[in-house]
């Protein structure tokens, strides 16, 4: 079997609350070593599957697996997971060594091992000095350093991370994402972090796992979940994207032309055969910083589509602008860096977009 | 300008205290300042109250080993009492702690449920069970294992009987409000950390309930030595608690100066005892539960 290579692998695992599915039957496969990221809105389903993992809540069906051993009835305090929390969840009547040895207390180590494993891990975290302050006297990223030096003092084979960057300020998470990242690296650690924040999702993970309504939409590298959405969802949901509805016009084995509606027709790559065939509805994704603004003299080049378009909107963001821009009556988005002055709210523009930054979706009724 | 306003601002605290102020002067303070006036004066034979500065109460109350002993046994009986509260109060209230959201409302409900029937008629009650014609002796006959009513009642143990009776619900809610107060997520840390459930228990969920389990327990303590009915009602001729011996001076013998005297003796030994739980333990976690 090859499950040997698999840290995590669920199979066919759901959980329903009486009437409500929480999570619809999911398969999923995580690599010894690797940094999954569980990505998605409130609700779809993320903190659900974390708890199955790690034993703290029982699945309606389906096989846990860790390490090629099915632990569906393994208690999770013989499951060895490592568990961070949103809120930290440190031990508020214990000392930070304590909390910190707290795990090891169950592993039969010694008074002087527990000591060293203690000190170790307070200096991965960088806080070494901090053994004898109580979890009151810490400041919000100092408790969140201590909880994840907690989880991972034992050693465990996974660590389960639920959103523990969400309460800590926009600077501080930044600091804390290339920490975790750090540590991660270092110890080689399998994780599994949840969060609803697309930045923090592409900037950490191995593979991103995208969730909605407790189904995963698409499972990949943050490129290829970036680059290549599988779904308007998924494509909406990272980032802004331009999603135009239109009509396969004609195709050959290189290029697929679209008719967008009521817009004109753009060309698209024609990546595999994806068996759009000519007047199928389609919708074609670009991603708002693929969308280029040129002066509205610019001609086509070969592979590209110009759209005559007039901005309406600009928002001023520095290095770049985000505009909002109107094609025959159709309103699209482009982020694009500012080439001396941006363009002004009015100005006439061309829109430029490339064969090969358009991901072809199939039309489906069943997505807004 | 800047003078008045600022002296609008120190007053305004006082002013807004001044109702309840006024309620804890009229209500406490006053009373208690006459029942000090009181327990100097002195009834005479002929039973007439002779106003003035006599220390003959005081000496009486604080020499007689008859008071002293009733204290004592006070205290004895209020600890017993609060420590089978304590233990019989934690296991329910862990249990409504734990209990889903509308059990756990519905469970509460019932709790205060007793509060609703008069005290006195609680703890009369028991003489229907525990009473020579009661309810236990008449099974106890019936299924013929006695011949003969069993003496149950009236003794020191139907005393504390009654008072953990009449007592444990404010335990209950004591313990239920600090365990409540637990983040569930302690607990799963713990677990996930290799603790079994019972060990999680002993290191994160009693620890962290302690203060509940310390307020309810004085709730207890000065409720159960202060209570002069369950010991009237349930108790024997040799059960007197401190406060039946002011009922006793008061109402019986119309002894007034010596039932005050009495009674701030027992007043002096609760807020010692209320004092020192405050030093060390503080008074806020009481107020949690009434919240
Ligand atoms: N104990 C429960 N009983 C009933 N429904 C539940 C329970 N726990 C979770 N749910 C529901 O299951 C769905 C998924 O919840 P989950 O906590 O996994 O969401 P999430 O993706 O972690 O969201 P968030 O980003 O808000 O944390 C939600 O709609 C939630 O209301
Ligand atoms: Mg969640």
């Amino acid at each position: 079997m090859n499950d040997q290579a698999h840290a995590v692998e669920i199979r066919e695992v759901a959980k329903r609350f009486g009437d409500f599915t929480a999570l619809h039957p999911t398969n999923l496969h995580i690599g010894e070593g690797s940094f999954v990221t569980l990505l998605g809105p409130s609700g779809c389903g993320k903190t659900t599957t974390l708890r199955i993992i790690a034993g703290l809540l029982e699945p309606s069906q389906g096989d846990i697996l860790i390490k090629g051993a099915r632990v569906n009835d393994t208690p999770i305090h013989r499951r060895n997971l490592g568990l961070v929390f949103q809120n930290y969840a440190l031990f508020p009547h214990k000392t930070v060594f304590d909390n910190v040895a707290f795990g090891l207390k169950y592993r039969h180590v010694s008074r002087d091992e527990m000591a060293d494993r203690v000190a170790k891990a307070l200096e991965l975290v960088q806080l070494p000095h901090l053994a004898d302050r109580f979890p009151r006297q810490l400041s919000g990223g100092q408790q969140q350093r201590i909880a994840l030096a907690r989880a991972i003092v034992i050693q465990p084979d996974v660590l389960l991370l639920d959103e523990p960057l969400s309460a800590l300020d926009a600077n501080l998470r930044e600091d804390m994402r290339v920490e975790l990242k750090r540590i991660q690296d270092q110890l080689g650690i399998t994780t599994i972090f949840v969060t609803h924040d697309q930045a923090e999702a592409l900037a950490m993970s191995d593979r991103i796992v995208v969730m909605r309504d407790g189904l995963i939409e698409q499972i990949g590298a943050p490129e290829e979940v970036y680059n290549r959405p599988a779904s308007e969802f998924v494509a909406r949901f990272l980032g802004n994207s331009n999603v135009l509805p239109g009509r396969v016009e004609s195709r050959d084995d290189r290029a697929i032309k679209v008719a967008i509606d009521g817009v004109g027709t753009i060309l698209t790559e024609a990546v595999e055969e994806e068996g759009a065939a000519e007047g199928d509805p389609v919708r074609v994704v670009v991603r708002a910083e693929k969308l280029q603004l040129a002066a509205p003299e610019a001609q086509a080049e070969a592979g590209t589509s110009i759209l005559p378009g007039g901005v309406e909107a600009v928002d001023y963001q520095g290095q770049a602008a985000r505009y909002f821009v109107s094609v025959n009556g159709h309103q699209m988005q482009a982020v694009n860096a500012i080439d001396e002055r941006p363009f002004r709210k009015g100005e006439a523009v061309s829109v430029r977009i490339r064969a090969r930054d358009c991901v072809l979706l199939p039309s489906s009724k069943t997505e807004g | 300008m800047a003078q008045s306003a600022e002296g609008d601002l120190s007053a305004k605290p006082w002013l807004l205290m001044s109702p309840a102020l006024a309620a804890v002067a009229l209500l406490l303070v006053i009373p208690v300042f006459f029942i000090v006036v009181y327990s100097f004066w002195l009834r005479t034979a002929v039973g007439a109250v002779e106003a003035g500065f006599h220390l003959d109460n005081w000496a009486e109350v604080l020499t007689d080993p008859f008071y002293r002993d009733i204290l004592f046994a006070t205290i004895r009986i209020a600890f017993i009492t609060t420590v089978l509260c304590a233990v019989l109060g934690y296991i329910p209230a862990y249990f409504i702690a734990n209990a889903g959201r509308q059990h756990r409302l519905l469970l509460i409900l019932l709790l205060m449920l007793p509060f609703w029937i008069s005290y006195i008629i609680r703890t009369m009650s028991w003489i229907n069970i525990l009473g020579a014609s009661g309810a236990l002796n008449y099974g106890l006959m019936g299924l013929g294992i006695t011949s003969e009513p069993i003496r149950m009642l009236y003794n020191e143990a139907t005393v504390i009987l009654g008072l953990v009776h009449f007592l444990l619900p404010f335990m209950i809610l004591n313990i239920y409000v600090s365990l409540e107060a637990i983040d569930r997520n302690l607990i799963d840390a713990a677990r996930s950390l290799g603790s079994t459930s019972w060990q999680a228990f002993r290191e994160v969920t009693l620890p962290l309930s302690l203060p509940g389990l310390a307020a309810g327990s004085l709730l207890c303590f000065v409720l159960g030595a202060g209570t002069y009915i369950t010991p009237m009602v349930l108790g024997g001729p040799t059960d007197a608690m401190f406060a039946n011996l002011v009922f006793e001076a008061v109402i019986t013998q119309l002894n007034w100066p010596l039932g005050s005297a009495l009674s701030l003796v027992l007043l002096v030994v609760l807020g010692s005892v209320v004092a020192l739980y405050n030093r060390f333990l503080g008074l806020g976690q009481i107020a949690k539960s009434f919240q």
